[in-house]
C-alpha cells in the first residue's frame, strides 16, 4: 500500500465506475497498471465491494429503516464479538457497530414497512440471549449519507471571468 | 449565451468549508460586528504567525510585521504605495496577474515587464532580470506558483534571483497566494531564501487555499519600517479588513487543514487528467506545478490567442482567458483554469478537439 494506492481509493470511494483509462489520466499512471493495482486492493479485501448511494425516499419503494441500540452483557473471552456476529448475519441488519455510551450495540435495520421492522425487533432482536436493553428509533428522513448530501443545494453563482 | 463551459474563472468552485462559514455566522450572533485593529485581530495575527513560522519556515511577528488586509489586492496596492515614487521603475514578472501593472501606475511608478519564457517553464531568468535592471529601477514584483502559467520557483531558482535583488538593493514583492497549491513540492517561500527577507514585502491570503474568495481576507508580512509605511496607508484607505472575514480565517488556520488537502489532491487530479488531455488533442502545454491554471500554446494553429478564444466560445462555448491579456509572454497561449469540476473539464477537452479538428 503506497500513497498511489491511497489515491485510488480516494478516487474510487468518490466515484467507482470510472474507467481505468480515466482514473490513469488523473494520476498519471497507465490504465493497465491501475487495474492491476485495483485488483490487488480487491484480493486483499481493502476494497469490500462497489455499491451505490441511493436516495430511496426519492425512489419511493416506501422501505423503512431504523436505529436500533442494544444493552449487551458480554461474554467471558469474547466480549461483544460472538452476539454482534449473529447479530449481522440477518440480512435486515444493514450496519453494526459497537459504540461507547448509554448502549452498546447500534444497528441499523431496514425492512419494507414497519410492522417488518418492529417484528423484526420483538421477534429476532429482543429475545436474544445476552441483550438487556433494546431502544428502537424510527429514521423519519435521511439528510446525509456516507458523507452525500440528500438534499437539493442552491447553485452558486460564480462569475463567468475572474482574472 | 447558455450551455457555456468557463474555464475563464480565477477561483475555487468549492465552497468554503462549513466549518469556517460557521464560525463565521456565530460571530456575527455573537455581535462580533466593529472594527478590528488596525492590524487585524490579534488571535489571527498569533496564529497567522505560528502557521507561517511551521509551514514555510517565515518568521514574521504579529506584532509589527504584518498587517491582515481585504484580500491580497489591497495587500498589493500598499505595498506598492509604500515603496514606490514617482518615477521609479518597477520589475514586474509576466505573464502575470492583471493588477501588477496598473497598480504600479497609480503610484506614478513605471511598471517594467521582465519575461518569463516557456523554455524556462515559466520561471523568471536571471538574465532576463539582469537585462532590465536600470538606476531607476525600486522593486521586483514576482508571483509563484503563478497566475496565469501555474509556473512554480523553487529555491534553487530564487537564490540567482536573491543574488540579484541583492546586489542591485532592490526591494521584491513576492505574492504567494498560490502558495498553498501545489503539486510536486512544498511551496519555498521568497523571503526565507538567502538575505531576501529583510527586502521581502511577502503577500498572502486565504481565498485559494481555503475556498474563500468573498471573505476578502489576506496579509502582508514585512520587515518593521516597510510594514509601517504599508500600515500607514491600509488605515487610511481600508482602517480595517471585515471582522467575519476575519474570524473566518481564524478558523480556517485552526481546524480546516483537511478541507485543504482535500481541495488540493482534487485540484491535483484534474490537473493531470486535463494536461493530458490538453497535449492528447494537440495543444503543447507545460505541466504546471502549482495554482489551478495550465497555460496551453495555440502557436500550431495558425490562430492568435485572441482569436483562438473568440472562436473558442463562439463555435464551442467554452470560456478561457487570452493569454496576452497577462502582459508579455502571454500571447499565443491560453489560461485555462481547471477549478471547474471534472465532468466539465472532459467535456471542455471534447469541445476543444472539435474545435481544433474544424479549423
Amino acid at each position: 500500500m503506497d500513497d498511489k494506492d491511497l489515491e485510488l481509493l480516494r478516487i474510487l470511494e468518490e466515484n467507482s465506475r470510472l474507467s481505468a483509462q480515466e482514473i490513469g489520466s488523473m494520476t498519471n499512471l497507465n490504465p493497465v497498471e491501475v487495474e492491476a493495482r485495483i485488483h490487488a486492493l480487491e484480493e486483499n479485501q481493502v476494497i469490500r465491494k462497489y455499491t451505490t448511494v441511493i436516495n430511496w425516499e426519492k425512489a419511493g419503494n416506501g422501505e423503512v429503516s431504523a436505529i436500533i441500540e442494544l444493552k449487551v452483557s458480554p461474554e467471558r473471552d469474547f466480549g461483544y464479538d460472538r452476539i454482534a456476529e449473529r447479530l449481522s448475519r440477518f440480512r435486515q441488519v444493514r450496519t453494526l457497530r459497537l459504540i461507547t455510551g448509554t448502549y452498546d450495540l447500534q444497528v441499523m435495520v431496514s425492512g419494507k414497512n414497519m410492522q417488518e421492522v418492529s417484528r423484526f425487533v420483538s421477534e429476532h432482536v429482543a429475545p436474544m440471549d445476552r441483550i438487556r436493553e433494546t431502544a428502537t428509533h424510527i429514521v423519519m428522513k435521511s439528510y446525509k449519507e456516507n458523507g452525500n448530501t440528500l438534499f437539493e443545494q442552491q447553485e452558486t453563482e460564480r462569475l463567468p471571468y475572474s482574472f | 449565451m447558455d450551455d457555456v463551459i468557463s474555464l475563464g474563472v480565477g477561483e475555487p468552485d468549492f465552497r468554503t468549508p462549513w466549518n469556517i462559514c460557521e464560525s463565521g455566522i456565530y460571530s456575527i450572533e455573537q455581535g462580533v460586528t466593529s472594527y478590528t485593529s488596525n492590524r487585524g485581530l490579534q488571535t489571527l495575527r498569533d496564529a497567522l504567525s505560528a502557521h507561517l513560522a511551521s509551514r514555510y519556515q517565515l518568521k514574521y511577528s504579529a506584532d509589527d510585521e504584518m498587517v491582515i488586509t481585504t484580500g491580497v489586492s489591497e495587500a498589493l496596492d500598499i505595498a506598492i504605495r509604500a515603496i514606490v515614487n514617482p518615477g521609479d521603475e518597477v520589475l514586474i514578472a509576466e505573464p502575470s496577474y492583471v493588477s501588477y501593472a496598473p497598480c504600479v501606475a497609480l503610484a506614478g511608478g513605471i511598471p517594467v515587464p521582465v519575461e518569463c519564457t516557456e523554455k524556462d517553464h515559466f520561471r523568471l531568468s536571471p538574465e532576463a532580470l539582469q537585462a532590465k535592471i536600470t538606476p531607476k529601477t525600486k522593486a521586483l514584483i514576482i508571483n509563484f506558483p503563478n497566475n496565469p502559467t501555474g509556473a512554480v520557483m523553487k529555491k534553487e531558482d530564487l537564490e540567482p534571483i536573491a543574488d540579484i535583488v541583492t546586489d542591485r538593493d532592490l526591494l521584491l514583492i513576492s505574492d504567494e497566494v498560490y502558495s498553498e497549491l501545489t503539486y510536486e513540492s512544498s511551496h519555498t517561500a521568497a523571503a526565507t531564501v538567502k538575505d531576501l527577507w529583510e527586502r521581502t514585502i511577502t503577500l498572502n491570503g486565504f481565498s485559494k487555499a481555503y475556498a474563500m474568495t468573498g471573505w476578502r481576507v489576506g496579509f502582508l508580512c514585512a520587515p518593521k519600517e516597510l510594514c509601517d509605511a504599508a500600515l500607514k496607508i491600509h488605515q487610511y484607505v481600508m482602517l480595517c479588513a471585515p471582522v467575519m472575514g476575519q474570524v473566518g480565517a481564524l478558523e480556517a488556520l485552526r481546524s480546516a487543514e483537511d478541507e485543504k488537502t482535500s481541495m488540493v489532491n482534487e485540484y491535483r487530479l484534474r490537473r493531470n487528467m486535463f494536461v493530458s488531455g490538453l497535449n492528447k488533442i494537440g495543444l503543447s502545454c507545460h505541466v504546471p506545478e502549482g495554482a489551478f491554471y495550465a497555460f496551453p500554446s495555440v502557436k500550431g494553429t495558425g490562430l492568435s490567442d485572441v482569436e483562438f478564444a473568440e472562436r473558442l466560445l463562439k463555435e464551442q462555448k467554452v470560456a478561457v482567458v487570452p493569454g496576452s491579456v497577462f502582459g508579455c509572454g502571454g500571447d499565443y497561449h491560453l489560461r485555462c483554469a481547471y477549478a471547474v469540476s471534472r465532468k466539465d473539464l472532459a467535456e471542455a477537452l471534447s469541445r476543444m478537439e472539435t474545435f481544433l479538428n474544424g479549423l
